[in-house]
């Protein structure tokens, strides 16, 4: 199993408030690594750390290391740009652009450099073809996205991502605003992410973790309780309060 | 049981009144809205008896007041167009960059301090902007280019171009900042710069609000006064050279009614007819400004 992403003494701070502390995590390449805990437990925070998308709150702070493939990406000398388009994210609640479809998949692309129409044409229907999504938009490319169900344009979301080829999928919570069945829609697609890439995801829902996740991280009041394998963590949770909170006693 | 009665029939009363005061007083404005265009386009109607309305639209010359008479719009026609024309080319830019800096550059505290100051912009009278590009602006043109005439139509451009930023920047800003944050952070998690997202996504995001934010601006510009009379001459020839003396509709209105204009006189009556055409133009680009918000509404 390869290493993709190794956290080291990660600590986090809104102003004098500490979100996350002393959090070390491995995250394994082509593995789906999800985070669980209560809200307001840091998982959210984590996950955008991994991206540097904290850098745009004024007044946070971060200490410690985050290696992707061996090199630390908290380095002042980070291209962000460059971080964000090798670790692509979805978020919570489906964001695509009010622009159309097609407009929608080549826009990170187009950002990147690529020109070419007929290759763009290509990524469009690679991208789509891979959020499982394709078959339903492929005779309405140049209409509103904004047309869409909730579920299509979370999977326009995802699109939107792999059209920029990244190593690692950050997710979110990408399913809490979508109803069960597009929810499931969702969950089959990641099964087949994750042969290209590294997937780690928030979810609320301890099912959707035991699911689809090859590890499970739990987090409370901003530390990584417990940290393995999800088959270990849901049936011998090592910490009590795991137990408690994986049986539903609290959260 | 019958004083409860009598009071809630009293508060019925009451609601009743001020029903029908806030009716009289909305009747009120709208009433005298269509008393001053029907006056307008009266009076136009009866100058248009004693004027043909083609020699109007196409005689090259203005000279109401001198024999031989001409009526000919197109030299203040021009001269307005010139000046709606110089404003916008330089508060378009300037507004909408404005507005990107204030809603995705700037600093919370900086725009709580930038915005009111635009808006008392908005509120300086246009007189101080006329003396401003008379006795500023135009010593600087002359300084540039010889030829400029002391009355000419850049100068009243620049200064109406000023006037007008504040509130294209105003309008343009309070729609960006309209666009949520979830698409911001969705277009930078696909490693946008910030100018990519201000430029790429929110700017298209609300370009109707822009658009219609450009053609109130330039409604503005079109219809304003005091500047123009102050700045822009009273010469109504017909030219395309911004460092003339040139003459807009509103300048030629406010002339004219300064000197001692007998009522009745076809002197008197072309004021209504500048004002009527000067009212159907501003008017379009109102309408226009509506339509275009109206047909591309923005949804996120």
């Amino acid at each position: 199993m390869d290493l993709k992403i190794k956290v080291e003494s990660l600590n986090f701070y809104y102003g004098a408030f500490q979100a996350l502390e002393d959090i070390h995590m491995n995250v394994h390449e082509n593995k789906i690594t999800a985070l669980i805990g209560p809200s307001g437990c840091g998982k959210s925070t984590f996950i955008r750390t991994l991206n540097r998308m904290n850098d745009m709150i004024e007044g946070t702070r971060v200490e410690g290391s985050i290696l992707l493939d061996g090199e630390n990406i908290l380095k002042n000398e980070t291209d962000v740009v460059d971080l964000r388009k090798r670790v692509g994210m979805v978020f919570q609640k489906p964001n695509p652009f009010p622009k159309t479809i097609y407009e929608n998949v080549i826009y990170g692309p187009k950002r990147h450099g690529i020109k070419n129409k007929s290759q763009l044409d290509e990524l469009v229907e690679k991208s789509l073809t891979g959020a499982a999504l394709w078959n339903e938009v492929k005779d309405k490319l140049h209409q509103s996205a904004l047309a869409l169900s909730g579920g299509q344009q979370q999977r326009l979301c995802i699109a939107r991502c792999l059209a920029m080829e990244p190593e690692v999928l950050l997710m979110d919570e990408p399913t809490s605003a979508l109803d069960p069945i597009a929810t499931q829609k969702i969950e089959e697609l990641f099964e087949a992410l994750k042969k290209k890439y590294t997937i780690v995801i928030v979810t609320h829902s301890m099912q959707q973790a035991g699911r689809i996740s090859d590890f499970t991280g739990f987090f409370l009041n901003g530390e990584l309780l417990e940290y393995g394998e999800t088959d270990v963590l849901f049936t011998k949770p090592r910490d009590k309060r795991t137990e408690d909170y994986i049986t539903g006693r609290f959260g | 049981m019958k004083s409860q009665g009598k009071a809630k029939r009293k508060v019925h009363l009451g609601e009743f009144f001020i029903e029908k005061a806030l009716q009289l007083f909305a009747a009120i404005s709208i009433l005298t809205t269509i008393a001053i265009i029907f006056t307008l386009f009266q009076e136009t109607f009866i100058f248009f008896q004693e004027v043909s309305i083609i020699e109007f639209f196409t005689s090259k010359m203005w000279t109401p007041t001198l024999h031989p008479r001409n009526f000919g719009i197109l030299p203040l026609l021009v001269g307005t167009m010139m000046i709606a024309l110089g404003s916008s080319i330089i508060a378009l830019p300037l507004g909408l960059f404005t507005a990107i800096y204030l809603s995705e550059y700037a600093h919370k505290k900086v725009r709580s301090v930038v915005k009111p100051v635009l808006e008392i912009l908005a509120g300086i009278p246009s007189i101080v902007y006329g003396f401003f590009a008379l006795t500023f602006i135009t010593p600087i043109l002359q300084k540039i280019l010889p030829q400029t005439q002391v009355f000419n139509a850049a100068s009243a451009s620049i200064a109406v171009g000023i006037m007008i930023t504040p509130m294209v920047a105003s309008l343009s800003e309070d729609a960006m900042m309209a666009v949520p944050d979830s698409i911001r952070q969705g277009a930078y998690a696909l490693g946008s710069t910030k100018f990519e997202v201000a430029m790429k996504v929110i700017v298209p995001a609300c370009l109707s609000s822009i658009a219609s934010a450009f053609v109130l601006a330039i409604s503005r510009a079109v219809g304003e006064t005091m500047i123009v009379a102050i700045a822009a001459g009273a010469s109504p020839t017909l030219t395309f050279n911004p460092l003339k003396s040139i003459q807009t509709m509103t300048g030629f209105m406010v002339n004219i009614s300064l000197g001692d204009i007998q009522h009745g006189t076809i002197e008197y009556k072309t004021v209504f007819a500048v004002g009527a055409l000067l009212f159907v133009i501003t008017f379009m680009m109102n309408i226009v400004a509506k339509l275009i918000v109206n047909k591309y509404r923005e949804e996120y």
